[in-house]
């Protein structure tokens, strides 16, 4: 029988799940001609809810398994909940004034975030992989319909089908793996995999490798890590700006959580080499594409699969070195905070039908909106990982996490994208302050909504590079929870 | 009031001062004229707010870390373990001091040149300063980093918005270059934060001395490598150097100035403190080659100057052959070529700063660089000509001068070292000589071939305020070098002492290992 507090371990999903079905419900009774506006901000409301239902499942006496270990409340649930509840709060916010201004003004999108958001916390949380391949079905399916959600475009239909074909079939690779891992260890509870794949007495069937790499294979998929990656600049440059700030950083961070979880407690040397190829693949293809390109969006797509590779880095040096979790952590935190507040920024750029979405489009920024250009050059400058950013130190705990596990190749080569990778988000500064502006225009105005999402993002960013600390002790112990 | 009181708090207060200044600026309502009196208000003020570090420098007692003066130490992040610990020595005090010197003749010297965006200017500018300052007195190898890479971004602004036509490329290339080289001085860093778990320069330097931290095979070698790339890069040491024409060229008088003044002096007070700090031993085996490629950047450096159609060209090119006598100084590890080198840093500072100064005001005028537009300039800017002069003889080293002070002693610790350092390093004094004076030649002397310059004003009031300092500033370094020499040379031989201890317990080393085998 489920307990009260089993209920309280997945009171943030129970109350994203209720305030989703509401605004679907209310979204039904609303005229057609009526904004929605009202809707999105009480949408708004319920991530705060669930931000605060985060908090209360906070306490110590909270921590533990629910529902027969299905899942397990810990520290490291905790924050991967609240990274991806404020990046459902802060996409909320900047789609307040860009939905009725691309005419696609509908309340299923701000219901649609709500209960992708309850898969995206679920996959923190499950220790169960059944449960597991649920979440990540739900966060999925409502990131297909939304990167569709600018029906009248073209590319944005292109977008989401062929997030949809590829992703499919991603989810159905993680299924596979399941049901191998399943007939190789009997089991499907991470703990009991991990209990059993370490059993030296017992001798791991070739099954569990097959096992293994189909659902690195689809979660791969999900974080866009090379050679993984293909579908992520055509996905990117068509979903509507918004989405794209959320499905880069929410989905992937629940991805790499359910990775961690996978990786660390699976621990099996044979992960190493996989995940060292991955990386270093993934930095190299990030860096390199996003030079060639001309479209911000597609530009930071490549950016991500980027990203994505330094933090498998982490992974790669934690199979031998306990920093590697927390260094990963503190990354997937860091990058949300950072894309997120350059997502805003675009979002705010776009204009009607996101015609302006070139790096040509960006000229002169700097004289056009001093403010607007002076914070994306902030999350920029974040991305290329300078001091005083959250960027800079997720970079230096990967690197160091990577040179204490005595990985010098793969700092070498990380070190060195990242220089490689200071082009091309220089170039898009360097548009903004040193080239004039193609139109004498000025900006438009920046709206309430986006402006908290650029505030939030921007505040996240700047504390995580000041004072790193408090979120760096925070990781540290759910690591030292995590590990059993 | 005793001055004496501001004695713990004074790195910080000069350091920040700008930043203060510039956050102001930003606040306040878009008037150029306002702007420019304030940034100069504000520079000014940290002027002579740092004028308090060599009034009480030998009164402060270096404290127990070693021979850092004005030292703090406060914790600002626990894990990774960095802290706030700024200090200086005899050398970094005249650094900071030259750095707050130029500052205010940048404001002047950009009081007209600069008429669009000039409250972003005095922002960057003032920034600029804060990170420079802060590179000379961190002694935690991550808020040097810090402050190391927080020069890049201004200057690279400065140089992409308000300079010349290639601005763009040069100001990419410059930011590219840098950071590139930089990130393996990061890697390096964390390396020994991961090995040591401290970012502390003093103490890393006795962990590393003692044998504490392990470098097993070659190890010290890519560490030594790490940092050396980053500061050759910033020196610029021959074949690092081509982004530094590109770079002077196009950046606006200040941005120019402060380049050639404190940007490349980053990279030789880096070689010096952290590359030969940390790793004596690898800086004693690898002086050779570092030698060398001085050497070469020393001869190469003035024979492209010479054949320079362009003014600013030619001095960005000496400043390579400058500052390779700098790195021939600080690696001859004697200790007559260290006082010069850090002697040599100030001088250049003052004499390429001026120069750079000087050529902004004639580019003012006529809008180019171009030697063959100019000549005969003497007749219609006699005070700007003689201003000129001071300081071209200042720069190729006449007696007298302090460019004389550095250079000699610079190749006298050559000679010491081994002899055909010193004869070869000794004929690029020659070339300096032919480069400057036939620029002075080509540019003063003759008839007015060019109509446009018949009429050329000369130097006005703000034009001589900012130009006299400097003139004044290289005599007095040349006469009375003794005010800056005795504090420099007193924190040289402290690091030659741990140098030689350093390689007289590796030699002892290895003799003990061939007993034992």
């Amino acid at each position: 029988m489920p307990t009260a507090a089993d209920y309280i371990r997945i009171l943030p999903e129970i109350v994203l799940s209720v305030w989703g079905m509401i605004v679907m419900f209310v979204e039904a009774l609303l005229p057609a001609g009526r904004s929605r506006k009202g809707l999105g901000i009480f949408a708004a409301f319920g991530a705060l809810a669930a931000i605060a239902a985060t908090a209360y499942q906070a306490r110590p006496q909270f921590a533990g398994f629910g529902f027969n270990h299905m899942l397990r409340v810990d520290h490291f649930s905790i924050f991967f909940h609240f990274v991806v509840l404020l990046v459902a709060l802060a996409t909320i916010l900047m789609s307040l004034d860009y939905l009725p201004f691309q005419k696609v003004d509908r309340g299923e999108y701000y219901a649609l975030i709500l209960l992708g958001s309850v898969g995206t916390c679920l996959m923190s949380s499950a220790v169960e992989l059944v449960l597991v391949f649920i979440a990540l079905e739900i966060s999925s399916i409502s990131s297909y319909i939304l990167a569709g959600f600018r029906r009248q475009a073209a590319e944005s239909a292109e977008s989401s089908m062929k997030y949809f074909l590829l992703g499919s079939f991603a989810t159905a690779f993680f299924l596979y793996g399941v049901a191998l891992l399943y007939g190789a260890t009997g089991s499907t509870n991470v703990f009991d995999i991990a209990a059993a794949l370490s059993d030296t007495a017992y001798r791991i069937e070739p099954l569990a490798y097959i096992g293994v790499a189909l659902i690195f294979t689809g979660l791969g998929f999900k974080v866009a890590c090379a050679p993984f990656h293909v579908w992520t600049p055509d996905v990117y440059e068509g979903a509507p700006s918004p989405v794209v700030g959320f499905m880069s950083t929410a989905p992937k961070a629940a991805a790499f959580a359910v990775l961690i979880r996978l990786v660390i407690d699976t621990a099996s040397p044979h992960w190493f080499w996989v995940i060292w190829i991955a990386a270093v693949l993934s930095m190299c293809i990030g860096n390199l594409g996003a030079i060639l390109q001309s479209n911000v969006k597609r530009m930071l797509a490549y950016s991500s699969i980027a990203h994505a590779g330094y933090l498998l880095v982490a992974f790669a040096s934690a199979s031998n070195h306990e920093l590697g979790v927390s260094a990963a952590m503190f990354y997937t935190a860091s990058y949300a905070a950072m894309n997120v507040g350059a997502f805003a920024v675009i979002t705010q750029m776009s204009g009607s039908g996101e015609r302006f979405t070139q790096i040509d489009d960006y000229s002169g920024l700097g004289k056009r909106s001093p403010l607007l250009a002076a914070a994306l050059t902030f999350f920029l400058l974040s991305l290329i990982g300078i001091p005083l950013t959250g960027g800079f130190f997720a970079k230096f705990y990967v690197f160091s996490a990577a040179l204490k596990a005595q990985l010098i190749w793969l700092t070498i080569i990380g070190v060195a994208n990242s220089g490689i990778g200071s082009y091309y988000y220089l170039r898009l500064i360097v548009r903004m302050y040193m080239y004039e502006p193609r139109t004498e225009e000025a900006a438009p105005r920046v709206r309430f909504g986006v402006g908290m999402a650029i505030a939030i993002s921007l505040l996240a960013t700047l504390w995580l590079g000041l004072l790193p600390n408090a979120v760096l002790h925070y990781t540290q112990s759910a690591r030292n929870i995590a590990g059993h | 009031m005793n001055l004496s009181t501001l004695n713990p708090w004074i790195l910080t207060l000069t350091t920040f001062l700008p930043l203060l200044g510039a956050v102001l600026i930003a606040i306040l309502p878009r008037r150029d004229r306002d702007i420019r009196w304030f940034a100069l208000g504000v520079s000014a003020v940290t002027f002579l707010l740092s004028l308090h570090l060599p009034v009480y420098f030998r009164k402060v007692a270096p404290t127990a870390s070693g021979s850092f003066s004005y030292e703090q130490n406060l914790r600002w992040i626990t894990s990774p373990n960095i802290h706030y610990h700024v200090g200086i020595d005899g050398i970094s005090l005249w650094l900071v001091v030259l750095t707050t010197f130029l500052v205010p003749f940048c404001v002047l010297a950009s009081w007209k040149s600069i008429h669009d965006r000039v409250k972003e200017f005095f922002i960057l500018l003032l920034i600029l300063e804060t990170a420079m300052i802060g590179v000379f007195i961190a002694l935690d190898l991550f808020l040097f980093y810090f402050f190391w890479e927080a020069t890049l971004i201004p200057m690279a602004l400065i140089i992409g918005i308000f300079g010349h036509q290639r601005r763009v490329y040069a100001a990419i290339k410059f930011f590219l270059y840098t950071m590139i080289a930089s990130v393996f001085m990061l890697a390096a860093i964390i390396w020994l934060y991961a090995q040591s778990g401290t970012f502390d320069f003093v103490e890393l330097q006795h962990l590393i001395a003692t044998g504490a931290i392990a470098l097993p095979g070659h190890t010290a070698l890519w560490l030594f490598l790490g940092f050396f790339l980053a500061f050759a890069v910033k020196v610029p040491l021959f074949p690092f150097h081509t982004w530094l024409p590109d770079a002077h060229v196009e950046a606006p008088t200040a941005g120019s100035v402060l380049l050639a003044g404190v940007l490349l002096k980053m990279g030789t007070y880096g070689l010096l403190r952290f590359s030969i700090g940390l790793f004596p031993a690898e800086a004693h085996r690898n002086a050779p080659w570092i030698i060398t490629l001085a050497i070469i950047g020393i001869i190469y450096g003035a024979l492209v100057a010479l054949v320079q159609p362009n003014m600013k060209k030619l001095v960005a090119y000496s400043s390579v052959s400058h500052l390779g006598f700098v790195v021939l100084g600080i690696y001859s590890f004697t200790r007559a070529g260290m006082d010069g080198a850090v002697f040599q840093m100030l001088n250049h500072g003052v004499s390429t700063g001026a120069l750079f100064l000087l050529l902004g005001v004639v580019y003012d005028r006529r809008h180019t660089y171009e030697i063959k537009e100019y000549g005969g300039l003497a007749t219609p800017m006699p005070i700007y000509a003689t201003l000129f002069l001071l300081i071209t003889l200042s720069s190729i080293g006449l007696p007298l001068m302090n460019g004389f002070v550095g250079e000699f002693l610079i190749l006298s610790g050559a000679f010491q070292a081994k002899a055909i350092y010193g004869i070869i390093a000794a004929t690029g004094v020659i070339w300096s000589a032919f480069y400057m004076l036939w620029l002075y030649q080509r540019t003063f002397y003759g008839a007015i071939t060019n109509p446009a310059n018949a009429a050329m004003p000369d130097a006005n009031l703000r034009e001589r305020s900012v130009l006299w300092p400097f003139a004044v500033m290289a005599l007095a370094m040349g006469i009375f070098p003794s005010l800056w020499m005795n504090s420099i040379d007193a924190s040289v031989a402290g690091i030659l002492d741990t140098q030689h201890g350093a390689s007289f317990a590796s030699s002892l080393q290895v003799k003990v290992n061939t007993v034992l085998k």
